[in-house]
């Protein structure tokens, strides 16, 4: 019998539906796959057998009964550990926060809780979601399971992993700067970034409040927007929240890319890109335009300063968003003979070396005499990033690259040069920045078997576009190779 | 040389919302510690602020009734700084976009009219409050800080002045009518003592007739208005002193010491100004529209300088007419009722901010109203009650339903003015005291007071004075 | 063009009690990361605005409404030090 833990969130929804299976059935075999693979992938900081169980059970209690949520009713899904979660563990993956639970639940998880969903456990994470790795995580990286010696991506490296492995049906990250879609990229799953305000972002721990996004890692475009749709909406805890009703991009999921228009971003290819990514992205687009689709190059030269601009908003806002980080009133505190030396010796030692170097920069560009030239200056550079899509797209109605410029590098290849951890994160700003939906799919893998996944960006509040082209592309790639879990024990189907 | 002080005064101003500006935790002040608190206005992990429409409104209001443009777009701002009272270790605040600027206020400082302009007027959160532990109370000897966070969140309106008052006493009188405003507005119960209404002063001297301005000082700590006079006083004196025996003023914080009468300065922090202000991500930029402004500037109420200049313009003299106009409306409302009846305005305002306003100190279940009032007034001006008379009157009209006239009765206070009667107790006076008669006729203007004394005896205490004094004048000439 | 960084005032700034080598490390990284960074400024941006919000979004106001607190009990059992129903610091050194 294939193993539980290997099947879509649509397929277990439907076995759970026809009685092939129960809720708690589905939540064993998807735990017994994390007692497996934890040791080794260290996807999870916290998994709540109780809370998940106690769901598991309240699910098949409203299943018999004969009154199911919805789609997500009896899934066991991870969450990262940015998301508050209320009486459960919210470290975000810093020291800073170790055994921190928060006294209320984000609104996201209000509204998987309302929609059935079993949360499984909290996702491991680049410290405060900084980072492209998950190995900024203060409790030890994550590994990727198509290969343990190579990193998962991140900031949301724990969910993608997890998503990957099969010890979650599906998983919840947040997307500042392509914390979605690279470890999605990078694991093989498909990771999705919603147009900025569509989910809410009360309770999720703030890194850069411009940019934060919640959205959905899973192994399949369908699944990606059943997530996305059991969280999105309006919330009036979130005046950043967009008021009206969120897109409907369902119907969409079957048009097909005939009579799309489609623009390849010249400027994020070239240099710095493997072979093997730069070949999946051709073959993908030439299938693109063989079944109809409008294919032609664009060219959007703001991207080119997109990561610096960046890499002076986000830390600047990190700055300020982590000062909460003090000792006072929840988390880590050190001993002082004052309250300012309490506080400055529990950041300095609570807070690891990516956040504090985001820290000083961000305080740096804010300060006086700095201001203009660089938050300031970054600012206007994001106006004009959002003008030159705004007229990209009256010409197009998606955009397309590769997600990442590489598969999975090797654990500790980046981290003695910050510089070239960040530029990681060149195809995936530019949707940070401008505010855009923009969703990674898994088309091929390289030559070691290492996934590649390829970026679909839709104008603002676009999810229908976007899941049109997205879903195409997923059926032409046709993608399926699984990672082989380097555990015995483990039923392949 | 010849000194001229500069003073600028900051108000901070708590509006009385129901909830605070940025979470829906209540306003209501006297609470055990820590119970009025959200991850909003706590700072805890994930939380975000949303903004009280109702306090915007407020802020809308004062902006208008001080005369100032209301921007059509503003912004709020992160002001960064760590405090352990400030929970996210930055304030949410207004820089360089606040909803209104450009007012004014006008004031009378020693009969002459003077327009102080204001700067802005922000909307702002307030901090927690810390108690230092520890030998009294003072951050300086405290052995540890207890922080409560149910103010923290509050909405607060910051208003700057132009640095136009030229002395202790006029800044005084700008807080004053400053609080007279916001009161009238209702958006806060704007008592100094309860710390719903703060003033910050920035004090600096210059040589007469200069221009430029000299170093200024911030003084914080004044707990009432008369503090606040004395704070900057005392400044102005400290830095005339300075900078008369050769010495410079350092640009610094001082804080006033009631006890002592005197400031001193508190510590200065390095790097402290560098507050790093950037437009708050979490909150859209506000934008008010036309509609809304009008309809709060036409909802304004009569403001107290409007009604000082309606009273004045009823005969009422300046400094009464500035002491009701900012009384309570109660008070008010019995002016109003009581010169409907045709009681005459200048007295009338002068019994109530005196006479009533005191009885009402000592009594608090006082109650008088316009009409028995004008009733009483009207005795007094009839010659049928003396001052001190109805003064009595007025007393037991507080406590009973009884018109004047009743009362005054029972109370057997009415005046004699009958010039028979008088003429009677004159002469029985002037036959019993033959020598005082004659001494006032020889010239002793002062014998007359006695006389006067004998006759009111005489009658009682009842006889009207005026009428004894006439009438003894005549009988003795 | 090397960038000015006076790292031990933004580290003050910041609430970082760091130590000289450590500032040293960072200083270095940091100054590789802002020459990176500084490319903004040779992007032609006159007549642009900062982004308040990528959908133009204005206002996002709220009732004037009451809404439960949270427990105190569960506020205080999360911190490092409490008495009494208030959170409790080492002293100040200098005012607010």
């Amino acid at each position: 019998m294939s193993d539980l833990a290997d099947l879509s969130i649509a397929a277990a929804g439907e076995g759970m539906a026809n009685g092939a299976f129960s809720a708690g059935e589905l939540l064993e075999a998807v735990l017994k796959r994390a007692s497996l693979t934890e040791a080794d992938l260290h996807c999870y900081l916290t998994i709540d057998h109780d809370g998940a169980r106690g769901s598991a059970h309240e699910s098949e209690v409203r299943r018999r009964e004969g009154t199911p949520e919805g789609p997500l009713d009896g899934i066991p899904i991870a969450v990262k550990d940015n998301f508050c979660t209320r009486g459960l563990q919210t470290t975000c993956g810093s020291q800073i926060l170790a055994g921190y639970r928060p006294p209320y639940d984000a609104t996201a998880v209000a509204r998987l809780r309302r929609a059935g969903a079993v949360i499984v456990g909290k996702t491991n994470l680049d410290e405060f979601a900084m980072g492209s790795s998950t190995e900024n995580s203060g409790f030890g990286p994550s590994r990727n399971p198509w290969d343990r010696e190579r990193v998962p991506g991140g900031s949301s490296g724990g969910s993608a992993a997890a998503v990957a492995a099969g010890s979650a049906l599906g998983a919840y990250g947040s997307d500042t700067g392509g914390s979605i879609r690279q470890p999605a990229s990078l694991c093989g799953v498909v990771g999705f970034k919603p147009t900025y305000g569509l989910v809410s972002r009360y309770g999720l721990v703030a890194f850069s409040s411009s940019f934060d996004q919640i959205g959905p890692l899973a192994k399949s475009v369908d699944d990606a927007l059943t997530l996305f749709e059991a969280v999105a909406g309006h919330d009036p805890r979130d005046a950043t929240s967009y008021p009206g009703p969120a897109p409907v991009a369902r119907p969409e999921l079957a048009r097909g890319a005939k009579g799309v228009r489609i623009g390849l971003v010249k400027e994020l290819a070239g240099e710095g890109y493997e072979p093997a990514v730069a070949e999946a992205t051709t073959k993908i687009v030439e299938v693109l335009g063989a079944e109809g689709a409008d294919v032609v190059e664009v060219s959007l030269p703001t991207f080119a300063t997109a990561l610096s601009a960046y890499y002076l908003i986000a830390p600047a806002e990190a700055s300020a968003n982590l000062a909460r980080f003090d000792g006072v009133r929840y988390g880590l505190r050190l001993p002082g003979d004052t309250v300012e030396d309490m506080m400055g010796r529990t950041r300095a030692e609570g807070f690891g070396p990516e956040v504090t170097r985001r820290i000083l920069l961000g305080t740096y560009a804010l300060s006086a005499g700095y201001y203009d030239a660089f938050y300031g200056q970054a600012q206007r550079v994001r106006s004009k990033l959002i003008a030159e899509l705004a007229e990209v797209f009256g010409r197009v109605d998606a955009l397309v690259s590769p997600a990442s410029p590489t598969t999975a590098f090797e654990l500790g290849a980046k981290t003695q040069d910050p510089l070239s951890m960040y530029l990681t994160d060149v195809c995936t700003i530019p949707a940070n920045l401008s505010g855009i939906p923009a969703i990674s799919i898994p088309v091929a893998t390289d030559e070691r078997g290492l996934p590649i996944g390829f970026q679909v960006m839709a104008p603002a509040l676009g999810e229908p576009m976007l899941f049109r082209v997205a879903a195409a592309v997923e059926r032409l790639a046709g993608f399926s190779a699984r990672p082989e879990l380097a555990t015995a024990g483990v039923a392949r189907p | 040389m010849k000194w001229e002080p500069v003073i600028g005064i900051e108000a901070h101003v708590e509006l009385k919302t129901a909830s605070k500006m940025f979470c829906g935790c209540s306003v209501t002040f006297g609470e055990e510690p820590n119970t009025n608190v959200c991850p909003t206005c706590l700072g805890l992990p994930g939380a975000l602020p949303v903004p009280n429409s109702r306090a915007l409104e407020a802020i809308t209001q004062i902006g208008l009734a001080l005369h100032c443009q209301i921007a059509p777009q503003s912004v709020f701002h992160r002001k960064n700084y760590f405090y352990a009272d400030l929970p996210k270790n930055y304030q949410v605040s207004q820089f360089d976009s606040p909803i209104a600027i450009d007012g004014w206020l006008e004031i009378d400082v020693e009969s002459v009219t003077e327009r102080i302009r204001i700067e802005r007027a922000h909307m702002e959160e307030d901090t927690g409050k810390s108690l230092h532990q520890g030998d009294g109370g003072r951050i300086h000897s405290a052995t540890a800080t207890w922080l409560d966070f149910n103010r923290s969140g509050v909405p607060l309106v910051e208003i700057v002045s132009r640095p136009d008052l030229r002395s202790a006493a006029a800044a005084r009188t700008y807080a004053q009518d400053l609080r007279s405003v916001v009161a009238e507005l209702d958006v806060s119960d704007a008592r100094m003592e309860e710390g719903s209404i703060r003033f910050d002063a920035n004090v600096s001297v210059r040589p007469q007739g200069e221009e430029g301005l000299g170093t200024k000082v911030e003084i914080k700590n004044m707990n009432s208005f008369r503090s606040l006079e004395r704070a900057i006083a005392s400044e102005i004196a400290r830095q005339i002193e300075v900078l008369g025996s050769g010495g410079t003023v350092s640009q610094e914080t001082r804080h006033w010491d009631e006890q002592l009468g005197a400031t001193h300065s508190m510590r200065t922090k390095e790097g402290s100004s560098d507050y790093r202000y950037f437009a708050e991500p979490d909150l859209l930029p506000l934008r008010f529209e036309r509609e809304t402004i009008e309809r709060l500037r036409s909802g304004l109420p009569e403001l107290p300088a409007e009604r000082r200049h309606r009273f004045e313009a009823m005969g009422v003299d300046a400094s009464t007419a500035r002491t009701l106009a900012g009384a309570d409306p109660e008070l008010r409302q019995v002016f109003t009722d009581a010169i409907a009846e045709g009681a005459e305005p200048g007295t009338t305002a002068h019994w109530i901010t005196g006479e009533v306003t005191a009885a009402i100190r000592k009594s608090p279940a006082f109650r008088i109203d316009g009409a028995r009032l004008a009733e009483l007034l009207t005795m007094i001006d009839d010659g049928k009650l003396s001052s001190s008379g109805a003064k009595s009157v007025l007393s037991e009209l507080g406590v009973t339903s009884a018109g004047a006239a009743t009362v005054a009765a029972r109370l057997d206070v009415l005046q004699v003015s009958d010039t028979a009667t008088i003429e009677s107790a004159v002469r029985e006076v002037l036959a019993a005291q033959p020598e005082s008669a004659n001494r006032y006729r020889a010239g002793e203007e002062k014998v007359l007071g006695f006389l006067v004394g004998q006759v009111m005896k005489a009658t009682g205490g009842k006889a009207d004075p005026k009428l004894v004094n006439e009438i003894l004048r005549r009988e003795l000439a | 063009m090397p960038i000015e960084i006076d790292i031990a005032h933004v580290a003050r700034l910041a609430r970082l009690a760091l130590g000289p080598d450590e500032l040293e490390i960072y200083h270095a990284q940091l100054g590789v990361i802002l020459e990176h960074a500084a490319k903004v400024q040779s992007v032609p941006v006159s007549g642009l605005e900062p982004t308040a919000h990528p959908l133009a979004l204005v206002n996002g106001f709220r009732p004037d409404e009451v809404r439960p607190s949270l427990d105190r009990d569960e506020v205080l059992a999360a911190a490092p030090e409490a008495a009494e129903g208030y959170f409790v610091v080492p002293p100040a050194l200098e005012g607010s």
